[in-house]
């Protein structure tokens, strides 16, 4: 893969990572494995029912075991914090369980000892009770509201996209977003044909592995978090909230995270260090393991029920969407999956006639949030089924069918917004060369047959948000850049620094990007969302512009003329004497956004760029077990330019091995609330056997006109297409269709069976 | 709880260390020695983050009771490098991208240097397998198998 190299030499460059010598070597540091002197390790206890009241807590068991400090529960944690209830979009999440719980595995009680393995064998002493409620874990049956998992929802209003969410009671849904256009059911009555067909997806986790881990030492005067958090400014507007504290005497720092793909986002295990850190005086660490990762957050199942109506001449006239998210016990950012991801339900589509409604739901299931893609995988998964059936169903190419209807630039989607710089149709096209779409195809023999599927994908970026960059030039002319995007692995501090020495003239190698520390790195809103290389890539150009400008202001002032190459430590060395002096750029961005109108959804700027990706699958079925083989996964996107290729590759890649995961075998096993499966041994990743024997990844010439240096955001896109390319593929080779995933052998070989009129005997 | 005190070779020096019967040698080597490319993850042997050499013979530092160290040779991640070079294999997972968080990392180079050791010319194959209980959840399969070949080619006598 590559990009263009700008005049610079360091955007469009494959520069290996910055901390790459730091993680070859085992030096790179991540909160789970830190220390603090004085630390105590946390460990919970956690709840045994999916809803009840809480009638007891008995700690006395654990309080006598020998080495802990001590042990605390909801009722203590009000005597230091008054209100503690958390959440980016609602404050419903205790900090532990008070009154009632709301999943198995919310946190109800905390051990504090200076060795881990005495609090964890103390934890297990506590003996909770409670009077069992009725509880609801399928999000369309929450929608029916029999069930009420919160008595009350809290609109946290802290996020510039959510201000629009209200207060509300005796319901289970804390978002529903509408979005009209045309009149679907005029369009529906003009149509040829009616199509609709209802998507499932189940409860999958990221998984990233360092889990979780926060360690607070809280003082007086202020108090320091170590953390594993994907948005350290978030994090301190929330722990200084929950403190009533200015933001000045909250400290976030984030060393390298052991990646976050949208789990370490917003607040985790934050507040809880810091309460029990003022409950007992002392530092305190909550690392979880990795099974309490799947009692954390994990990603939304979904349901979705998908109609299309399509004239005489194949083209898709209306399409109404209705979608259920699952969110678990507590919102965490389900209303923005909820929201961002139904801008684009119906689509890389140009349809007249649009309905979609969108719902977040609350459950009594561990909690949901955002995980690589802020929903649209599950979108994606639908839509791209549908329209293969769709196309099937008409005897039409599915390539050509889609390449009939597609949205094209300069169009309006379905929010109104123009669409600009998304290379849909491009995205497509090279999918299908790379396939030899319009070649005849080996379809296998014997028992082992062949197919081979596509789909393709929209996503509008979040908006608006904030990112700011400081830029400091020293008096021996070397870098350094402030900045909060957290490098996850997807390299952004690497980027970061190209876009920085492109605009300064510097090998980006030799700049040095801060370590994450709230008290020293100006706001960022959070690494999510794919936003990162767009917003921040935006501030920290106009930041290195600003001190550009300052240096050759000083370039001026000592008397050197244009155009000198003089060093610029001989810059400093002549105005201060000596080697001294700063030179500090900042820069600040935020996008032009227009929010959507409440009921139709409608607005002009829906998103400061598109995202755009899809994928194409060869694939062979052993019809006698079910088994599909992956025999080629293509990946294509439109990424604008690309900063760094290569990086660029390997997120592509990686991000689409890990949906193959979500799509073929990943699945969070649940029973009547439990989850059965919280274990790597009893919940299957994708390993190094499970890469498709052949793996291509694309980026297409493409660029964001109003992006920095051409580029956007690349994280998230080789998620979007994988799921529906193989279950479309599954259908070319065998004539079944499937409609939930993941897409295992057992469904795979029962939907054979059922397909071939012999189902199996136990359904 | 029993403490005892173990002797053993770390990184070619010889130390010694206070365990307890439960205490893991992952956690010795964080706790004790500041050593922290060894790392916890599933906490069950399946991943492969905490892999460290005992004796020759790669082990899960998270199972492998920290006594049973007593009178062995221990060689972590953080013994192949200098401060000025780095083991071939080291580069050539930088020269790959073999990586993304670094979670993972230390435990695919000392998995992929015993491969090397034993199998000095890996086809795709053998690499998937000798490789196969590690896992990386960034996914850098592909980059990581490039890597291996990578290594050998460069490992390889002239």
């Amino acid at each position: 893969m590559s990009g263009t190299v700008l005049t610079g030499g360091q955007v469009g460059r494959s520069l290996p990572r910055l901390e790459a010598r730091a993680k070859v070597t085992g030096a790179a540091e991540y909160t789970h494995t830190m220390r603090v002197p004085g630390m105590l390790y946390a460990k919970m206890a956690r709840s045994t029912v999916p809803h009840g009241r809480i009638k007891s807590i008995d700690v006395s068991a654990a309080k006598a075991v020998p080495g802990v400090y001590g042990v605390y529960t909801g009722e203590d944690i009000k005597t230091v914090i008054p209100d503690p209830y958390y959440g980016p979009a609602f404050h419903d999440q205790p900090i532990l369980a008070l009154g009632k719980v709301h999943y198995i595995g919310e946190p109800v009680a905390a051990v504090l000892a200076a060795d881990p393995h005495v609090a964890e064998h103390a934890a297990a002493q506590i003996v909770a009770e409670y009077e069992e409620l009725p509880a609801v874990f399928d999000e369309v049956e929450a929608a029916e509201d029999k069930v009420l998992v919160h008595d009350e929802l809290k609109p946290a209003t802290t996020f510039a996209d959510l201000k629009h969410l209200k207060g509300r009671k005796d319901t289970n849904c804390a978002l529903d977003f509408r979005l009209r256009r045309g009149d679907v059911e005029k369009g529906f009555a003009q149509a040829a044909h009616i199509f609709e067909h209802t998507f499932k997806t189940q409860k999958v986790l990221h998984l990233a592995f360092e889990p979780h881990a926060s360690i607070a030492d809280y003082k007086d005067d202020g108090v320091t978090i170590y953390s594993s958090a994907q948005g350290p400014s978030f994090v301190r507007t929330e722990i200084a909230r929950l403190l009533g504290w200015p933001e000045n005497r909250v400290r976030i720092k984030v060393p390298f995270l052991g990646s976050g793909y949208g789990g370490k986002l917003y607040i985790k295990m934050e507040a809880l260090a810091l309460a029990l850190s003022m409950l007992s005086r002392r530092p305190v660490k909550v690392a979880l393991t990795m099974e309490e990762v799947f009692f954390t957050i994990t990603k939304h199942p979904s349901t979705f029920k998908i109609k299309s109506g399509i004239d005489k001449d194949g083209r898709v006239i209306a399409r109404k969407c209705e979608i259920w998210w699952n969110g678990g016990a507590f919102a965490d950012i389900g209303p923005r999956v909820t929201q961002k991801s139904g801008f684009t339900a119906s689509g890389p589509y140009d349809i007249e006639n649009v309905s979609i409604d969108s719902y977040a739901l609350y459950t009594n299931l561990p909690p949901a949030g955002a995980l690589r893609g802020f929903g649209i995988p599950q979108l994606v998964w639908a839509y791209e089924s549908h329209t293969d059936m769709i196309a099937r169903a008409l005897k039409r190419d599915p390539l050509d069918f889609r390449k009939q209807n597609l949205l094209r630039e300069g169009r309006p989607h379905a929010t109104g917004t123009i669409l600009k710089d998304a290379a849909i149709e491009k995205v497509l096209d090279t999918i299908a060369a790379r396939l030899d779409w319009k070649k005849p195809f080996e379809r296998g023999t014997g028992t082992v047959k062949r197919g081979r599927g596509l789909a393709v994908a929209l996503k509008a970026v979040i908006s608006p948000t904030t990112s700011v960059a400081i830029v400091n030039v020293g008096g021996d002319g070397s870098c350094t850049l402030y900045c909060g995007t957290i490098d996850m692995g997807q390299g952004s501090d690497t980027a970061m620094a190209q876009m920085v020495g492109e605009v300064l003239n510097m090998p980006a190698e030799t700049i040095r990007v801060v370590p994450r520390d709230t008290d020293v790195v100006p706001y960022d809103m959070g690494t999510l969302g794919s936003r990162s290389l767009f917003h921040m890539g935006h501030a920290v150009r106009l930041a290195a512009e600003e001190a550009k400008a300052k240096i050759a202001e000083l370039r001026r002032e000592v008397g050197e003329p244009d155009g000198s190459n003089a060093p610029l430590a001989d810059l400093f060395q002549k105005k201060y004497g000596m080697q001294a002096g700063n030179i500090v750029g900042t820069g600040t961005y935020k996008p032009d956004y227009i929010p959507p109108e409440a009921g139709t959804g409608q607005t002009t700027n829906a998103t400061p760029f598109w995202m755009t990706a899809g994928a194409g699958v060869e694939i062979e079925v052993d019809t006698e077990t079910g088994h599909v083989r992956i025999l080629r996964l293509i990946n294509v996107a439109d990424v604008g330019n690309p900063i760094n290729p290569r990086i660029v590759e390997t997120q592509l890649s990686g991000a689409s091995l890990m949906q193959l995961g979500f799509t073929m075998f990943e699945k969070m096993h649940i029973d009547n609330g439990q989850v059965t499966n919280a274990s790597f041994a009893d919940y299957k990743i994708p390993g190094i056997h499970d890469v498709p024997a052949i793996m291509e990844n694309e980026a297409v010439e493409a660029y964001q006109s109003n992006g920095p240096f051409g580029g956007k955001g690349v994280g998230e896109l080789a998620t979007f297409g994988v799921s529906p390319a193989i279950a479309n593929a599954i259908e070319d080779a065998v004539g079944v269709r499937l409609m939930e995933l993941p897409l295992t052998p057992e469904v795979v070989f029962r939907a054979i069976r059922a397909h071939n009129n012999m189902p199996l005997g136990d359904e | 709880m029993v403490t005892r005190t173990i002797s053993f070779t770390l990184n070619g020096r010889a130390v010694n260390a206070e365990v307890q019967s439960h205490h893991n040698l992952v956690e010795m080597l964080q706790s004790q020695f500041a050593l922290t490319g060894a790392r916890e993850s599933c906490g069950q042997g399946l991943c492969g983050c905490c892999t460290v050499m005992v004796d020759g013979l790669a082990v899960s530092g998270c199972l492998f009771l920290a006594m049973r160290a007593d009178g062995t040779e221990v060689t972590t991640v953080e013994n192949l490098a200098t401060p000025k070079t780095l083991d071939p294999v080291q580069q050539a997972f930088i020269d790959c991208g073999a990586f993304q968080c670094g979670y993972c990392t230390s435990g695919f180079i000392l998995m992929a240097k015993s491969l090397l050791a034993e199998n000095p010319d890996p086809n795709d194959d053998e690499i998937k397998d000798y490789l196969a209980g590690n896992l990386c959840r960034c996914a850098a399969y592909p980059e990581i198998i490039d890597a291996v070949k990578t290594a050998a080619r460069n490992t390889k006598p002239a």
